[in-house]
């Protein structure tokens, strides 16, 4: 399938799913719960594109996320821009973030980047909650406007929205996947220092990349706000996020758009239904053991086992 | 307001907290910087030593730091366990990089919520008689909390560096981190020398532990801090060197004690990321680098 018909079949699935689901389902919890999972592939999509693209490890999800839920903040409090254009600027902001990131490290190995990421995430939190404006440690509250600008209630709005970005975002990944960007992606995966004689320009190229990731991952952080109404330094760049975000392509399979897609549908839904019945810090402890045991024994993920699978059947 | 013995305490109190550090990022140096094993779980292990330092002193009132050497030969074993499934899943397979990084990062992570779950999120602190007595220099203040951790550090980094130098193993260790394929040519087993000092490494972890909760009330979750900061003492002090790692060590506790007296303590955590990332960016090489 070339790309521009993945990305005309892709909007039809999603634009169906979304009629779907909110004519069939009533109850304002599963679109409340379906916003996080939706949350998650997008997430899921965008460091893939770093780390299971081009091989470079991001721990600083959580710090790109909520630079794009406190940019949302910031322009709440001056302007009254409608969501899709604050996402649209708190992608660009962590963009630029992720720009910046990868310029001073990603000349270094890769893991000192992935180590320099670890670090961001506990600068941009100290910068946040030093920083009144935004509520500083305390947190800050954000009230929703009383309508969504289309019908139905605010979260349904929100989770169309979300929708809209994990269309574009997993459309995005695809089309890197079987381009020329993305052979270029893999050559610098494969071997960084071969990649390079062979006349790829790898610099340039993991800074797209870190830069994509980076816009991809604030954009989705954007609606946070509205989402919660209530926003703290401290759940907003949670460690989780991270986590999560290295979980899912890893356990989903990081070769191909549609690994974090699986992980992000699975570990999701297993942590809302966790949540649910169990407690919130075990399901914590669930995605931490599973990403530790698929890591170990299946360190192509999921689709990887399909696909393995299913040579062993040709053959 | 700045004044002259507000700042002389200041840098006291960080060289008193650098030497610290640099029990707490040794184990890093040896185990990042000599055998190429970015062990992100690090802080983790230094937790449940100071967990374990903890639930012992607070049942049978033993001396928190005596608990850290007793139970460094259990750190030890558990080290080596480690360092087995990562040998064989990861380095034997070649999939050292991005799959043993998040092997690590979720060994943290698991490490951080399994305490939350058994201890819960409050804080927890041992005691012991040098806990609360200062020494007075002048106008100098030398807190026995911060001065005994010191001390026991730079012993600590003292016996290593001596059994780095002097011991057989200790020198194979060296040759490991130097040329590991060298090694193998004079038929050593690279494999089995890394599965000793990586138990090394985590046991320093044990008497890290140990020091940490007596300098200051711990909670699970504050192990997360330290990963910035371990990793930017490692890279300023240039990877490999003991002297080098006590220096980038000292320089970290200074600045952080100083932004902490004259800026506020919200701002402290800045300050060790902040010179990390400025190191990654123009001195990689370390401080003392070339």
């Amino acid at each position: 399938m070339g790309a521009a018909k993945f990305w005309i079949v892709s909007f039809v699935v999603s634009v169906a799913f979304l009629i779907l689901t909110r004519w069939l389902i009533t109850n304002e919890y599963y679109f409340f719960a379906a916003y996080q999972v939706l949350q998650f592939i997008v997430l899921a999509t965008a460091w893939n594109i770093l780390g299971g693209y081009t091989g470079y490890t991001n721990f600083g999800t959580g710090a790109f996320f909520a630079v794009g839920a406190y940019s949302a903040v910031v322009l709440h409090k001056l302007t009254s821009l409608p969501v899709p254009v604050m996402m649209l600027i708190g992608g660009v902001m962590s963009g630029i973030i992720g720009f910046g990131m990868g310029y001073l490290t990603l000349r270094l190995k890769g893991v000192f980047f992935a180590i320099a990421t670890l670090a961001l995430a506990i600068v941009a939190q100290t910068l946040i909650v030093n920083w009144d404006y935004v509520g500083g440690a305390r947190g800050v509250y954000v009230i929703r406007p009383q309508h969504a600008p289309i019908s139905g209630s605010y979260v349904q709005y929100l989770y169309s929205l979300m929708l809209a970005l994990t269309w574009v975002s997993v459309a995005i990944a695809r089309t890197i996947e079987r381009s020329q960007l993305g052979l270029g992606f893999n050559a610098i995966r494969d071997d960084e220092l071969a990649a390079e004689t062979a006349g790829v320009p790898t610099l340039r190229l993991k800074l797209i990349a870190t830069t994509l990731s980076g816009a991809l991952m604030g954009m989705s952080g954007a609606p946070l706000p509205y989402y919660v109404t209530y926003l703290d330094p401290a759940s907003s760049f949670n460690l989780s996020y991270a986590v999560n975000s290295v979980a899912m392509p890893m356990i989903g399979g990081m070769t191909s758009w549609i690994g974090p897609i699986v992980g992000a549908v699975l570990l999701g839904t297993i942590q809302q239904l966790a949540t649910v019945t169990i407690s919130s810090a075990l399901n914590l402890l669930i995605v931490g053991v599973l990403l530790i045991v698929f890591v170990i024994i299946a360190p192509n993920g999921i689709v990887g086992l399909v696909q393995s699978r299913w040579r062993a059947r040709i053959r | 307001m700045f004044s002259l013995d507000l700042a002389v305490n200041a840098i006291v109190a960080g060289i008193l907290l650098g030497g610290f550090y640099a029990a707490v990022t040794i184990g890093v140096t040896i185990s990042f910087g000599m055998l190429d094993i970015v062990n992100i779980a690090h802080p983790a292990f230094i937790m449940l030593g100071s967990f374990v330092a903890y639930i012992v002193n607070s049942n049978f009132g033993f001396d928190p730091i005596l608990i850290g050497v007793v139970m460094a030969p259990v750190f030890f074993l558990v080290g080596m366990g480690v360092y087995q499934i990562y040998y064989y899943a990861f380095e034997r397979r070649g999939e050292e990089s991005i799959q043993g990084l998040a092997f690590f990062f979720g060994l943290l992570f698991v490490g951080e919520v399994a305490l939350i779950l058994v201890f819960g999120v409050d804080y927890r602190f041992v005691e012991a008689p040098y806990i609360g007595p200062s020494l007075h220099f002048g106008f100098v203040d030398l807190p026995l909390r911060m001065l005994i951790p010191c001390l026991v550090s730079l012993l600590m980094l003292a016996v290593l560096q001596l059994f780095l130098g002097r011991t057989f193993i200790g020198r194979a260790i060296l040759a490991v981190s130097q040329d590991r394929l060298a090694l193998q040519l004079m038929a050593a087993n690279p494999s089995r020398v890394k599965r000793i000092a990586f138990g090394i490494s985590i046991a320093t972890a044990s008497v890290a532990g140990a020091l940490l909760i007596i300098i200051q009330p711990v909670e699970p979750s504050i192990g997360r801090d330290y990963i910035g900061r371990i990793f930017a003492i490692c890279v300023l002090g240039g990877m490999t060197s003991f002297p080098g790692m006590l220096a980038g060590a000292m320089l970290i506790g200074i600045v952080e004690s100083i932004t902490a007296t004259f800026y506020g303590p919200s701002w402290a955590p800045a300050v060790a990321f902040g010179f990390l990332l400025l190191t990654l960016a123009w001195r990689p090489a370390g401080i003392l680098g070339r």
